[in-house]
């Protein structure tokens, strides 16, 4: 039995390697994403835009306001004058971060008092404005710094930060995990209900169902070689995040690489599941896509926060497995909790794999009807 | 003596080094029944393509309906009627729909596009079902309808393209009483086939081997010629 | 064995499923009826196929063809009748039905991207077998394709992809073949040599049962059933078949085929009138004089035209059959 898998490995393997297009998809596919995700967010910048609302308008005020400009990243775009201002300039465009000085500024630096600040940024735009959230927050510590040495003030510079339009900002390493589940999701699930439809277009499922091969095998020798390269391309990823983009992994690896395998299983068990109702390539593609792709990206809190969906969207999210396995990738990953912590996401992740493996058991059909 | 429809003179099509149609030179007459021949890829469908206006030939020269097959290829376009193996009409619209759009692109005026509606499902029987989607229609009836649409613009030659893909013996036969009534109103068709015995149904048959014509004559002569009782043989004993 | 069932004919389904045990006939159909929705594409069908017989299942496309070579392989469930393959029963004995039988789709069904090796040592491998283990049955078959080994199946020929596919179905030796429309679409040269590869096939002891559109080839076979509209219109050996048609049958020629066929669609004799190739297939009521249709022609102005009695032809008495069948149902 286990030549006959050899046998149907090495087919498959075959069928991958002299079909470019799932090559590209299978290799291409995740660098593209990763890379073009990663550097959307890295991007150097110069000459930003900056409007400054300043209350205090007295010479430490200005120091500051002239220190962060020093770098060359920032330029000073408008002063101004109430805090209804502040929107216009997103809204025209002109700038992208607004600094708002209080009253009390230069006496709160001077005078051993706590000294606050607040950005407020652009949203809409969200990764544009972390970075520049980022940029300008080192400017201004370093201005405390400097100034630190004048005056011996045992306060920090507390600066408040405030999102406009996109309150949970997504950040760079939010981008890691989604692009994981999102990767072992399409190459899992889709690549297996294509391959499996491809087989039944072509006629050759016909002739593998005539044969004494188990429905199991047929299964199994389809999804094998998929899952492997699935979680070789979920490592690629985490690779390729943690030394090119600086994504940590805080937790533990070998936890992280075991709940990537529930996942690759859970989307391979979707896969099937799917090419099991389908007839035709372009049948599978279609399912695929809507019913997984799509819901995946938008309802999964990858690049739209759920907390901000209205509720029946929030459910649908609840229900995509994508949603958990992002939630485990960032507890472990950027939080580095344990497995305490994720205790309920991995029993969801695992009761709804066992459910597709059922249905697909179910619904795998033995003869063509 | 008839006039020659078509008339090709060492046309030849290479592609690179590949010699798909090698110097054929043959004529047609008017209002005959021509049988195209050959086993698949021996180049048939390359020589139609150059004689429909759709490829140029590398060398050599035909004309189709007066017109130079290399440099006219737009007015040929207009004066023949094309029918390929997979019927060109569409499943989703009625078969009204299809007449009248193919009636459309071929520039029929309203009011000869409803005259053509007209006279089509009344030849073919197919008034009971003009409102019915071409998709629900037995396999004879799309035959017979495609072979009509492709006249919708009474050309004077029509070139079939391996139009008998289904070989049920009341199908065929019905669709050769449609192509002699054709030829009966004094159109030329050049049919093209990969059955041997569909060949029998024409006047005169070519029969191609590799990308030359091998043999061209009525069927009785070529079966004479080569001692054989069927096409079949005529083109076994040919290609061996 | 045969013989002995025609002197001991059993009506009991029951005590035939235990006869077919005993006989064991390669191919053992009861009244398969099968519809897709409204469409009845099987309608009641029964035939037996003996050991070692090759048994040709003829008729257009959409006769059923297919169909019934589904059921029969085990990828279709019969809406009700039964079947054996090999004395196993459809239903119950799928499992070893699908080790004994060899099955070549209609379509071309192998793998368009291995080679002509690597397909065959695929299907070899599933099959639990090797090349080697049963090369003996299809070497005849394999040495022309060897040359071609190395090239993916989907850059052969037509004729070279069929035979690559009857090698598929060969290499684990099967009991039974089921080759649906293996000639379709291959040129006249690969069908013949097809052909040639069953007989050959057939010597071995191997049961085959063939469909095809072409009724010429009818005359390669053992016995053939003629399907149409998922009725077998009638079984026999080639050689039986023609005593079954039972009108006189004549050949008429004319320089105006189309001008003598509504001709004769109009004479008050005829029984039916087609074109076969260059000529027209009449078929007059019995016991009219071939005087009386001379006399016809010559009224009308075909004069010269040749009128000559002919033996039928398969195609003759497939359209006799099922134009009387369809006339039987309305």
């Amino acid at each position: 039995m286990f030549k006959i898998f050899k046998a149907f490995v090495k087919k498959e393997v075959y069928h991958i390697l002299r079909d470019r297009r799932t090559l590209l998809i299978l290799f291409g596919m995740p660098i593209a994403q990763i890379l073009i995700f990663g550097y959307a967010v890295t991007n150097e910048f110069k000459d930003a835009k900056i409007d400054v609302l300043d209350y205090a308008k007295d010479q430490s005020s200005l120091q500051l306001v002239q220190h962060i400009q020093s770098s060359g990243n920032f330029l000073l775009n408008r002063i101004l004058h109430s805090e209804k201002e502040i929107e216009a300039g997103f809204k025209a465009g002109t700038s992208k971060l607004v600094l708002v000085i209080p009253e009390s500024f230069g006496a709160d630096l001077y005078g051993n008092r706590p000294v606050s600040l607040q950005l407020i940024a652009d949203g809409s735009d969200p990764n544009n404005a972390n970075t520049l959230v980022q940029y300008a927050l080192a400017m201004i510590l370093d201005f405390q710094k400097e100034r630190l040495k004048l005056a011996e003030n045992p306060f920090q510079v507390r600066v408040e930060t405030r999102m406009l339009y996109n309150p949970q900002l997504i950040s760079a390493y939010n981008f890691v995990p989604g692009t994981i589940a999102l990767i072992l999701l399409i190459i899992s699930a889709m690549l297996t209900s294509l391959t499996i439809a491809r087989e039944k277009e072509q006629g050759t499922m016909e002739i593998l169902l005539v044969s004494p091969l188990p429905p199991l095998l047929i299964i199994l020798g389809k999804v094998a070689p998929y899952a492997i390269l699935s979680f070789i391309n979920a490592v690629l990823v985490l690779v390729l995040g943690y030394f090119v983009f600086g994504v940590p992994i805080i937790g533990s690896l070998t936890l992280l690489l075991i709940i990537c395998m529930l996942y690759v299983i859970t989307a391979l068990s979707l896969g099937t599941l799917i090419s099991t109702i389908s007839k035709t390539q372009q049948d599978a593609m279609m399912r695929s896509l809507m019913g997984l792709m799509i819901p995946s990206m938008i309802l999964s809190g990858f690049i739209f926060p759920l907390a901000s969906m209205p509720v029946v969207l929030q459910y649908l999210g609840h229900i995509i497995p994508a949603t958990y396995f992002i939630a485990i990738l960032k507890g472990i990953m950027l939080r580095g909790v344990g497995f305490n912590f994720i205790l309920f996401e991995v029993s969801v992740l695992l009761g709804m794999t066992l459910f597709f493996l059922f249905m697909t058991y179910k619904k795998f059909k033995i003869r063509l009807e | 003596m008839p006039e020659n429809i078509i008339q090709v003179e060492g046309l030849t099509k290479c592609f690179g080094d590949f010699t798909a149609v090698d110097a054929i030179t043959f004529t047609v007459k008017k209002g005959e029944i021509f049988g195209f021949l050959g086993a698949n890829g021996a180049g048939k469908t390359t020589a139609m393509k150059m004689l429909i206006g759709l490829s140029k030939p590398t060398k050599g020269m035909g004309s189709v309906a007066g017109f130079d097959i290399a440099k006219n290829p737009e007015k040929i376009k207009k004066r023949i009627g094309y029918m390929s193996q997979k019927f060109s009409l569409y499943n989703d619209l009625t078969v009204k729909e299809n007449i009248r759009f193919y009636g459309g692109i071929y520039g029929l005026d309203k009011k000869r596009i409803r005259s053509k509606t007209q006279s089509i499902l009344k030849e073919l029987n197919l008034n009971d079902v003009a409102g019915t989607l071409v998709a629900a229609l037995p396999l004879g009836w799309k035959q017979r309808l495609s072979f009509a649409v492709s006249m919708v613009h009474d050309p004077e030659i029509v070139f079939l393209d391996e139009p008998t893909g289904g070989v049920d013996p009341h199908v065929r036969r019905q669709f050769w009483e449609t192509i002699y009534e054709a030829a009966a109103l004094g159109r030329t068709i050049f049919v093209t086939t990969h059955y041997m015995d569909e060949a029998e149904y024409c006047d005169r048959v070519s029969i191609m081997v590799s990308g030359k014509i091998e043999a061209l004559d009525t069927p009785e002569n070529l079966k004479h010629q080569f001692k054989a009782k069927t096409m079949d043989e005529v083109f076994l004993k040919l290609a061996r | 064995m045969v013989h002995f069932e025609s002197v001991c004919p059993l009506r009991s389904s029951s005590i035939r499923t235990s006869w077919n045990r005993l006989v064991m006939q390669a191919i053992q159909v009861d009244n398969i009826s099968k519809s897709y929705g409204k469409i009845s594409a099987l309608k009641s069908v029964s035939f037996q196929v003996e050991e070692g017989e090759l048994f040709g299942l003829i008729g257009p496309d959409g006769a059923g063809k297919s169909t019934l070579f589904r059921i029969l392989t085990t990828l279709l469930l019969a809406d009700s009748g039964e079947g054996h393959v090999a004395g196993n029963h459809l239903l119950r004995d799928y499992r070893k039905i699908r080790r004994i039988v060899g099955y070549m789709p209609g379509r071309f069904s192998l793998y368009q991207d291995l080679s002509v090796e690597e397909n065959l040592s695929f299907f070899a491998t599933i099959f639990g077998t090797t090349i080697e283990e049963n090369y003996g049955l299809i070497k005849d078959i394999y040495v022309q394709l060897e040359p071609f080994k190395k090239r993916l199946a989907g850059q052969l020929s037509g004729g070279m992809k069929q035979k690559l596919a009857l090698c598929c179905a060969l290499i684990h030796r099967p009991e039974v073949l089921f080759l649906d429309e293996p000639t379709t679409g291959v040129d006249a040269v690969s069908r013949k040599e097809f052909w040639e590869m069953l007989k050959k096939l057939k010597q071995k002891g191997i049961a085959i049962l063939v469909s095809t559109p072409y009724m010429d080839e009818a005359s390669l076979c053992d016995r053939i059933a003629l399907i149409q509209n998922g009725e077998i219109l009638t079984i026999n050996t080639p050689e039986g078949l023609m005593t079954e048609y039972d009108l006189p049958l004549y050949a008429v020629k004319y320089d105006d085929t189309y001008q003598l066929l509504k001709g004769l669609r109009k004479m008050p004799y005829t029984k039916s009138v087609l074109p076969f190739g260059d000529s027209l297939h009449l078929t007059v009521e019995a016991e009219t004089p071939v005087s009386k249709i001379t006399e016809y022609l010559t009224d009308l102005g075909f004069e010269n035209a040749e009128i000559r009695p002919i033996s039928p032809t398969v195609e003759d008495i497939f359209l006799e059959l099922s134009r009387r069948t369809e006339s039987k149902n309305d």
